[in-house]
This record gives structure tokens, sequence and C-alpha cells, in this order.
């Protein structure tokens, strides 16, 4: 309830705010959510959204599979540790309009690029991360792990990987939301569709109103997912926890 | 089956670099059916040991000779539960191969039936022990390392589970390591004493107690007591109630 009430205040904010700012500069709800529906019943909107979205899903993955496996070694193997971190603070540092125009000009305005250039963005975030994890990893259930004899693999998915698993959530969650920007970035600068191109070509023609459907249809999808997806699992992985704080 | 202990000296380094000796010569054996206990005062050196029985520390100066493949059962001074399984799964986890009747029987006698799918942040610290005990048995361990196991429990609730780790022991053919510095417990459950020193440890003297343990008399039990006391101490002391 708490939620759709604050739903309404920002509606009511934003239609206030177009009767002061006027029409050509802040076009009110109802302006945008024809152009909604307009682009809906063409289909265009969910051709660009379902683009997006797969290559948040792409490059989201692979970020996450690759980070994790990369933070857990050097959480756990100094020497991993030591050789890594010089690359792992050049990447955490390199803007992320630099990676993707280097992608675009040595691969080429390519789906391979784009995706490429989204989760190298996002692997040093997680590689941080999960470095965190490993390095935080109890010692006394590691020994209990071995004087059980517990097999490798269980014992990955018993003692190890339900500690890590806050981290791999923080990684995600912080990960999901720089990889929603990124993606935009890329559309916009090197590929004919998506989400980020419609807005690109919204404002070339100064279309306030196409600009936020666009926006406005992704963060939706954004919320969608985060709602529906995201919190049921964090909320599942704390559920032993006695009282979340 | 049979425990062989000679541990010449263990030494480790602290932080700042200094060196420092815990242990300076156990040797005692054990085997298969007996209840040795380690008694000795707190920080002596009494975990360190343990861990290298369990052979989880192998830098020591020594020999130690297992059976092979034992299985082992540990019980640590801190109950070590995964916080994010529930007690069942905590015992089943360790032992895949336990079935249904067993596990019940060891909830009844240790009385955790009401408490399987608790997670161990629901539990108090006796009832987080009787966890570990149950995970202990439940691996029919050929080796059963105790480490405290009644520590920082009140009097009443310590004799209950003494009683109930003494049934556990009863019905089978283990060797079993308990520690503690409750010179009482000892008594009560240990086949063979072994009086350690303050650190670095050495083993004082080797007690064995004859008389079975269902068969000890109060009596008997403090007369024992004293004697340990004695040896310890120089002269009898107040029992450390913990």
């Amino acid at each position: 309830m708490p939620r759709l009430l604050s739903f309404a205040v920002l509606l009511a904010t934003w239609w206030i705010g177009s009767l002061f700012a006027g029409d050509a500069k802040l076009p009110p709800p109802p302006t945008v959510l024809t152009v909604m529906i307009a682009e809906a019943r063409s289909g265009d909107l969910f051709f660009h959204l379902g683009l997006t979205l797969a290559r948040v899903t792409l490059a989201f993955t692979l970020a996450m599979s690759l980070g994790a496996a990369i933070g857990y070694l050097m959480g756990r193997v100094r020497l991993a540790d030591r050789l890594g971190d010089p690359w792992l603070i050049l990447l955490l540092n390199l803007p992320a309009l630099v990676v993707i125009v280097l992608a675009y000009i040595w691969a080429g305005l390519t789906e391979v690029a784009a995706i490429a250039a989204i989760a190298i963005n996002k692997l040093p975030t997680a590689v941080v991360t999960l470095r965190e994890g490993a390095r935080a990893l109890e010692a006394a259930l590691d020994e209990m792990a071995t004087v059980f004899a517990l097999p490798r693999w269980k014992k990955f998915r018993h003692v190890i990987l339900p500690q890590l698993s806050p981290y791999i959530a923080a990684a995600a969650r912080s990960g999901l939301s720089l990889v929603w920007k990124i993606v935009l970035v890329a559309e916009l600068l090197g590929r004919p569709n998506g989400v980020g191109f419609e807005i690109g070509v919204a404002f070339q023609l100064f279309d306030i109103p196409l600009l936020l459907a666009y926006s406005l249809s992704f963060a939706a999808v954004v919320l969608l997912i985060e709602t529906l997806l995201v919190q049921p699992f964090e909320a599942r992985l704390s559920r032993w926890r006695p009282r979340a704080a | 089956m049979r425990l062989e202990v000679d541990i010449a000296s263990k030494t480790f380094k602290s932080a700042a670099g200094e060196q420092h000796d815990v242990i300076a010569g156990v040797a005692f054996t054990l085997d298969a059916g007996e209840v040795g206990v380690l008694v000795g005062p707190s920080g002596c050196g009494k975990s360190t040991m343990l861990r290298i029985l369990a052979g989880l520390d192998h830098d020591f100066q020594g020999r130690v000779s297992r059976p092979a493949g034992a299985r082992i059962g540990f019980v640590f001074q801190e109950p070590r539960l995964l916080p994010w399984r529930s007690v069942e799964e905590n015992v089943r986890l360790v032992a895949p191969l336990a079935n249904e009747a067993k596990l019940s029987a060891l909830f009844e006698i240790l009385e955790l039936k009401a408490h399987r799918n608790h997670f161990p942040g629901e539990l108090s610290l006796g009832l987080a022990r009787r966890v570990a005990l149950a995970r202990a048995f439940a691996i029919e361990p050929e080796f059963l390392i105790l480490d405290e196991p009644l520590a920082s429990l009140d009097v009443a609730l310590a004799a209950r589970l003494r009683d109930e780790i003494a049934m556990l022991i009863g019905g089978r053919s283990v060797i079993t390591l308990l520690v503690t510095h409750d010179v009482d417990d000892a008594v009560r459950l240990g086949d063979r004493l072994f009086l350690l020193s303050p650190r670095p440890a050495r083993v004082l003297a080797e007690l064995p107690i004859r008389t079975p343990r269902s068969k000890r008399g109060d009596a008997e039990i403090a007369a024992i007591t004293l004697d340990i006391m004695r040896r310890i101490n120089g002269a009898p002391a107040e029992r450390d109630a913990s």
C-alpha cells in the first residue's frame, strides 16, 4: 500500500511539474502513455525492450560467473590475488565509455563487442565483492568439514556457497543496476536497436514523449525484475537468519 | 583398533613473532571402547592437541597414529553447526548413510525431537551442543573427540547431558577422547584420566578407573576426585563450577 501511495505522489508531481514547465519540455503523463500504447501496438516497444533485456541477461551472466570465479580464486589464493590486483584496479577505474568505444573500434559495431563491453564494465565489481566474501570464509566451519570428511562438492554446496551468498547477492544487485545503465550507452553508440538506440533517436528528434515512453517502460521492466526475481531470491537466501536486520 | 599418541613438542609463533611452547611431551594410547580424558587447566593446550589428533594440524614434533581411514566424530567447543541448515540437515549432511530409525533414536536420547526443523540460530547453547553431539554420533565414529562438551552449561543441564553422553558411548566400541577442565566430569565419564600440567602441557599422571561407568557410586567418585585435586594442587580445592 505505501508503495502505491508513493507511486501516486510521483505521478502527481510529474503532472504538476508539466503544468509549470509546459508541454514541450515535460509532457504530462497521458501524452506519454498514448505514445507508449502506440509503440506497444506496433510491436516496436517489445522488440527494443526484448533486445535490451537479452543483452543485459547475457552480459550480466557472463560477468557474474566469470567475476565470481576470479574473485573466489583471488580471495583464496594469495598468488592469484597479487597477480590479479593491478588488472583489477585498472579495470575498476576505467570509464565505461572508454571500454565501450574501444570495444567497438577493435571488434567492430557488433553484438559481441557490445555484450563484451558491458560485461567488462561489470566484471571488476563482481571480482572485488566476491574476493571479500572468499576472504571472510569461516575457518572453523572449514575444519568441521575436513574432520567430518565432507566430499568436495558437498562442502562447496553446503558450507562455502551459503557463506558467499550474501556477497553474490550484493554483487548481483549492484551489478544489475550498473548493467542497466551501461547497456543503454552501448546501444546508443553502436547498435541499430534496443532501448538505448530508441532514446538516441528521440534525442535527435527532440521527441520528449517518445524518450519518456521508452525510459519509463525500461524502468518498469527493471522494477518488475527487481521485485519478482531479485528480492524473492535474497529473501530465500536469508531465511535462516533469526531476524533480518 | 588403537590410537597411539606421542607428541614431543608443539610450538607456534604469535603475530608478534614470539615463539610459544604449547605442548612439551604428551604420550598415551587408547583402545576401542575406552574413554580417555585429558584433564588440565584452561589454556594448557588441550584444544591444540585435539586439532593435532584430528589431523587438522600437522605442524608438530612427534607421531600420532590413528586407525587408517577412521571416521572421526568431533564435538567442538563451539558447536560449529551450519547456521543456514536446519538441525536435521546439519546431521544428515555429514551422515548421508544414517537411516531414519537411527536418527530418531539419536534425537530421542538427546532431546532434540522437537527441534529437527529449527535453525541453529534459534537454539540455546545447550541444544546446539546436543546437535553437535548428534552429528558426531550419527556418523558411527570410530574415533570420537569431545572438546569441553559440558562447558558453559548450568549444573543441572550439564549433569543431564553428561548422562546422555555416557549412554551414547556405552553401547559403542569407539575410541573416545574427552577434554575437560572439570575433574568431576572427568571422573564420571572417563576410563583413563591423563592429568596435564599448565602450558606447555605435559602428562603429570595417568589414572585408570577400573570400576565400570554405570557402577561408580558417589562415594567412589568423590574419593577419586579428591585424590586428583590433591595431585593437581597439593591440597583439596573447591570444585570448579563453571
